[in-house]
């Protein structure tokens, strides 16, 4: 039905008319067009937070073709060479020296994927301020936080893939996690490694999954997540409806046609903004500070020796904080176990968040004070769990030594608990569960200010 | 202000970014490509390379890899030299002065050859790139016509060369096979993929 | 009881007062202070003296004399030398070893199995020391020069060496003939604290000083070999840099005129 509601393209005349119109009769090209472009009205209210989801795109279609240059030149191979060196790790040096521009190349994908999570989280973190989640956008959400999934997955088995130290011990850790599932646990692991550890088993299955498998899937979500959006229309900094007022063509009275006003008049800049910051770090620092790049992944992967300290890439270290925040042992499984459910539940319980939220209001403009205090809190908390992710257990904040007794161990003083990163990780971790699970009772008694009708524009 | 001014001012503006737009991805493409050109270490691998011939006996070949491809050394004898004539007199011979055929010029000649007696030549047909088999002894021996002078043959699409890789007349293969710029070190010893004079 | 939780309490003090030193320092360089807790101390590479074609070419001298034979460089190739200014017939005469060519990978000589044997453990492939080295105390650069600085004599080792940043470290000290021979003193000061000093026992070919210099100029060309195409990609970026600059000013004004339809 809806794609009849786009008259066909009707010839000029001209020779690139009539084959545009011979095209349009057999193809939904104008009604394509239309729909999710120049007739896709979007609210006018747009600010700074809604550029996150085109800058996206862009970091989508960067790793895609980055990808597709790297793979012709690397090599998913774990035996040694004649130099005895790893031959998946000598083919990213040969890339970064060898080929000409490789180097390029390799630096605009290893700073993609970093780039990939910055530019994710800010666009998730835009939809919890504006309640972009809540109905009828459920769905719409749902399928982001399946491309989060997705994007994790795609992010953890790519690593793997340069087998350096921190690839290789990485990926060891992670896939040992698997093994704490009650049962099947230690057969799963097995099965995912496709060996006794991770090897070169291992990484041509990564290999597999990383080019193929994950990023069809992702491209799939990505359709599905933007086809959802344009069933719905897009929410906005205000959290009301548009499509409530229309003039008499249908036109909402607060949109604005997607193409061009948003495309060119307002991600475009935005874009350029992203690219500037993106190509400063892959010119200048690609290495991002043993962030983006870590050190000792410049070691080739050495199955007989683990680094001294092993901590996932900067955009895991949240979830992988809660993984080690949990040591507790409940219903006779261990601490492990548990340490799974959280990591893997703090990332499925925000497909929760539509159902989880009653506030009358939806944008934070409107909301009231426990919502704001508990956001701020909630995302001091999620920094902080990234930022110990980081670190090693037993780590305290600025290099405070706490006091022990003579037999060395911590004493009970309020500065050995207030400064213990352990302590403050398990704090924050159960802030985070604690937050959205009692949401639907905070939400419901918080004191809103009224919605208007309209969207308000400055 | 009029919507004509605006308009004027916003072709404007489309014409520039497009152009400066376009001629950026013009310029982010250029690592792509060059990504697909030889690497350094295709490059290294395809340096020169030394033929040692000090082992060669008269009517024997070697073949050298450079660049990848299989270069061959042929030490002919007085017989095979004077085979090239009558192969020429015969008028079988396509192209016999090497008009279109690739070689350097010191290689331009009726043997394609520096010196008459080593042949130099890259052993893939100028076809579509097999490796043509050694037909190197004359008439039904190698299992060919009669009037055989001795040459090579394409097992992929039947062309015939001469001794000096001169393509019969009615082949697939369009021009004679290369002749890659070589030199001679010594009396023994051919240098294959650099012809240049200094040391 | 009492007594105990007074101590307790005068522990606490101390801390909370070393802890609001610290937090007055952190109120300045929060993240670096935070991230350097669990640091060593390195002296710090003197780049700009040692980053210019000469100094690099000295390095790579250094380092095909002296590392070569038991370390390998298998990411580089000798001809790549050419970009630090040698000339072919320099490299060709003196740095390659007989049979080898120009394009030839920087092998090791040593066989891998004879090194296990020699040293425990293959020596490290250098192509990318210099990044795989840096961390929380320092850069690459400044852990090698402190490191190729700090080997000093212990008997009780198997190679005779042992280093102040690589305790208990397989690698003898290659360089001994230019440095001289280092022992190590232990001092205790008024608090207590036991510190390590290096003294010279026997001097080397080159004066302290000379060697710091030589030392350095081997650290940058390991920084040049970890990435050679290092100044390359900082002077593009800057074209780049200017390019999206330039795009920006175009793509804003024609967003502003798009919006001009909308008001």
């Amino acid at each position: 039905m809806a794609a009849n509601i786009y008259p066909k393209y009707t010839s000029d005349g001209s020779r690139l008319g009539n084959l545009l119109e011979w095209f349009d009769a057999r193809f939904p090209l104008t009604s394509m067009w239309k729909q999710h472009l120049s007739e896709y009205y979007a609210p006018k209210n747009f600010n700074f937070w809604y550029f996150f989801g085109s800058i996206a795109l862009v970091v989508l279609i960067i790793q895609l073709v980055t990808g597709i240059f790297l793979v012709m030149n690397y090599k998913p191979d774990g035996t040694l060479n004649a130099a005895g060196i790893p031959v998946a790790f000598a083919s990213v040096e040969y890339i970064m020296r060898e080929v000409s521009g490789g180097w390029f190349i390799r630096y605009m994908h290893s700073t993609g994927a970093s780039a990939f999570f910055i530019v994710v989280y800010l666009h998730m973190f835009r939809g919890m301020l504006y309640g972009s989640y809540r109905k009828p956008r459920e769905l719409i959400w749902i399928f982001g936080v399946l491309i989060f999934l997705c994007l994790m997955a795609e992010a953890f088995m790519g690593y793997l893939l340069p087998w350096g130290q921190m690839s290789y011990w990485g990926a060891q850790v992670i896939i040992n996690l698997f093994s704490a599932i009650p049962f099947v646990g230690p057969d799963l692991s097995l099965l995912i490694r496709g060996d006794f550890v991770v090897s070169d088993a291992t990484l041509n299955r990564f290999f597999a999954f990383h080019v193929c498998a994950v990023p069809l899937v992702l491209i799939g979500l990505v359709v599905a997540h933007v086809l959802a959006l344009h069933e719905i229309g897009s929410n906005n900094p205000d959290g009301v409806e548009i499509k409530k007022f229309k003039d008499e063509k249908g036109v909402p009275l607060d949109g604005v046609a997607f193409h061009p006003y948003y495309t060119i008049g307002h991600d475009l800049p935005a874009i350029t903004i992203f690219l500037f910051v993106f190509f400063f770090v892959v010119f200048f620092w690609p290495e991002g500070g043993g962030y983006f790049l870590e050190y000792n992944n410049f070691l080739p992967a050495d199955p007989m020796k683990t680094p001294p300290h092993i901590a996932p890439v900067w955009y895991f270290t949240p979830f992988y904080s809660m993984l080690r925040a949990m040591v507790w042992n409940f219903f006779w499984v261990d601490a492990k176990f548990w340490g799974v459910v959280a990591m893997g539940g703090g990332v499925v319980i925000l497909a929760f968040l539509p159902w989880l939220d009653k506030s009358p209001a939806k944008s934070i403009r409107y909301r009231g004070p426990i919502f704001k205090t508990l956001l701020v809190i909630f995302v001091i908390g999620f920094l902080i769990l990234g930022y110990l992710g980081t670190k090693v257990p037993g780590y305290y904040f600025f290099g405070f030594t706490p006091a022990v007794n003579e037999a060395n161990e911590v004493v009970f003083s309020p500065l050995n608990y207030l400064l213990s990163g352990d302590l403050i990780a398990q704090i924050f971790t159960v802030y985070y569960f604690l937050f959205f699970l009692t949401m639907p009772y905070w939400s419901r008694i918080d004191k809103c200010k009224p919605v208007p009708e309209r969207v308000t524009t400055k | 202000m009029s919507d004509q001014k605006v308009n004027s001012e916003r072709r404007t503006l489309i014409m520039a970014t497009s152009v400066v737009g376009g001629a950026g991805v013009v310029a982010a493409a250029v690592p792509f490509v060059a990504s697909l050109s030889p690497s350094e270490r295709a490059k290294a691998a395809g340096a020169p390379v030394v033929a040692d011939v000090s082992q060669l006996k008269p009517g024997e070949k070697m073949v050298v890899k450079w660049q990848g491809k299989p270069v061959w050394v042929l030490r002919r004898t007085p017989e095979m030299i004077a085979s090239l004539a009558k192969v020429e007199e015969a008028g079988k011979v396509s192209d016999p002065d090497s008009e279109k055929s690739v070689q350097p010029e010191y290689a331009k000649n009726k043997a394609r050859s520096i010196k008459d007696e080593y042949l130099v030549i890259v052993g893939i047909c100028t076809h579509l790139g097999c490796s043509p088999s050694d037909k190197l002894k004359t008439g039904a021996e190698e299992g060919m016509a009669a009037d055989w002078q001795g040459g090579f043959l394409c097992p992929c699409h039947g062309s015939q060369f001469d001794l000096a890789g001169r393509v019969f007349k009615a082949m697939p293969a369009p021009t004679n096979l290369d002749v890659p710029p070589y030199k001679f070190l010594s009396d023994t010893s051919i240098l294959i993929g650099d012809d240049s004079k200094e040391a | 009881m009492q007594a105990g939780s007074g101590k307790g309490d005068d522990q606490m003090k101390t801390q909370a007062i070393k802890l609001l030193k610290r937090l007055a320092a952190v109120a300045l360089i929060a993240p670096a202070l935070a991230m350097a807790s669990e640091a060593m101390h390195l002296d710090k590479w003197p780049a700009a003296d040692h980053s210019d074609q000469r100094s690099l070419q000295y390095g790579a001298k250094l380092f095909i004399n002296y590392c070569l034979n038991c370390h390998g460089a298998s990411a580089i190739r000798y001809n790549q030398l050419l970009k630090l200014g040698l000339d072919e017939k320099t490299i060709t005469d003196n740095l390659l070893f007989t049979g080898e060519k120009i394009g030839d990978l920087m092998k090791v000589s040593l066989s891998r199995e004879d090194a296990e044997a020699w040293f425990g453990t293959a020596p490290p492939d250098l192509s990318i020391i210099a990044r795989a080295k840096a961390s929380e105390s320092g850069s690459g650069a400044d852990y090698l020069y402190t490191y190729l600085r700090k080997f000093y004599r212990d008997p009780s080792r198997p190679t005779g060496w042992n280093n102040v940043v690589f305790s208990n470290v397989g690698m003898p000290h290659a360089l001994w003939d230019l440095q001289g021979v280092q022992s190590l003193l232990e001092e205790t000061d008024d608090d207590g604290h036991v510190e390590h000093k290096l003294v010279q026992s026997t001097s080397g070919t080159l004066s302290p000083e000379d060697y710091d210099k030589a030392v350095a100029d081997l650290v940058g060309f390991l920084v040049w070999m970890g990435e050679p195409v290092a100044d390359t990609r900082k002077t593009i970026g800057i074209f780049v840099l200017i390019f999206l600059a330039v795009f920006y000013v175009l793509a804003h004004a024609l967003g502003k005129n798009y919006w001009k339809d909308i008001h």
